[in-house]
């Protein structure tokens, strides 16, 4: 099933890419989705970890979710680095990641870097390190708001 | 309506630009590595989105505009990986951060493993 689904994927990223529809073409391009697919299914990286299809549903809310809070915190960042004195309190903190699957701990540990103003620096089992610029962005990232957010997109 | 379009993306792209110039200016004013990547995320996310942004707006809609989505989906995906990637080496290298506070002996400590972030 998830070859299936791994196949029909590729082919739709060959149309968006190729921008020919000639039959040939065409052919060639389902016939190279599903050999692609038929060896990731040989090599066995179609299960959840190697295409996670199943969270796409929780990724349509998840996503504007996140661009919003990049948009805040990069907005803070820029007035720390716009401001004369460059008021930063670097802090470096240690998180448990309530994610259970690779996936989800991997997007929990990926949103803390794609916000400006944390890092993730490090990651054993659900044990993140996390560097924050300054003191407030580590306490956010302590209270778990962004934490139960994944896990809630995890589990859509 | 074109004349919106352009507008619009106009806006986006001068503000892409604006957020790059900053994430240059932090990339000079911060003391340290680890606080250096701070600025540059803000090229990277704020800076590169915006600008994308505008540019779909220019392309209007068609494949174009499908191949810009793809771009920023790639930049989106691949620069936290980069970002931790390179904060993980220095970790390595030994280099100490600059920390105001420091609660990283609060952690569990993962078997194995340092809790000063270093992964095995």
């Amino acid at each position: 099933m998830r070859t299936v689904s791994l196949a029909c994927f590729l082919f739709a990223f060959w149309l968006a890419l190729s921008g020919h529809y000639t039959p040939m073409l065409i052919t060639i391009g389902a016939v190279c989705a599903i050999l692609c697919a038929l060896v990731a299914a040989r090599v066995g990286v179609t299960e959840t970890e190697g295409h996670p299809v199943h969270l796409l549903r929780g990724a349509i809310t998840y996503w504007p979710w996140l661009a919003c809070e990049i948009a805040k915190s990069g907005w803070a960042v820029t007035k720390i680095i716009l401001h004369p004195r460059l008021p930063i309190s670097p802090t470096m903190t240690v998180v448990t990641a309530s994610p259970r699957t690779a996936p989800g701990i991997v997007t929990y540990a990926n949103s803390i870097t794609l916000t400006p103003g944390t890092i993730t620096v490090g990651v054993n089992g659900n044990q993140l390190t996390v560097h924050a610029l300054v003191r407030e962005g580590a306490d956010d990232i302590e209270a778990g708001g962004m934490d139960a957010r994944v896990t809630r997109f995890e589990d859509a | 309506m074109s004349l919106v379009v352009d507008l619009l993306s106009w806006l986006l792209i001068v503000l892409g630009s604006f957020f790059a110039i900053v994430g240059g200016i932090g990339l000079v004013r911060m003391p340290d590595v680890y606080t250096r990547i701070h600025a540059a995320s803000v090229i990277d996310t704020l800076g590169a989105g915006l600008l994308i942004l505008g540019m779909i707006l220019q392309a209007g809609f068609g494949l174009v505009a499908l191949k810009l989505t793809f771009i920023l989906a790639l930049f989106f995906f691949f620069t936290p990986v980069v970002a931790h990637a390179l904060a993980q080496a220095a970790l390595h290298e030994e280099i100490e951060p600059l920390l105001a506070e420091d609660r990283r002996g609060r952690g569990d400590g993962p078997a194995g493993g340092g809790t000063d972030g270093r992964q095995p």
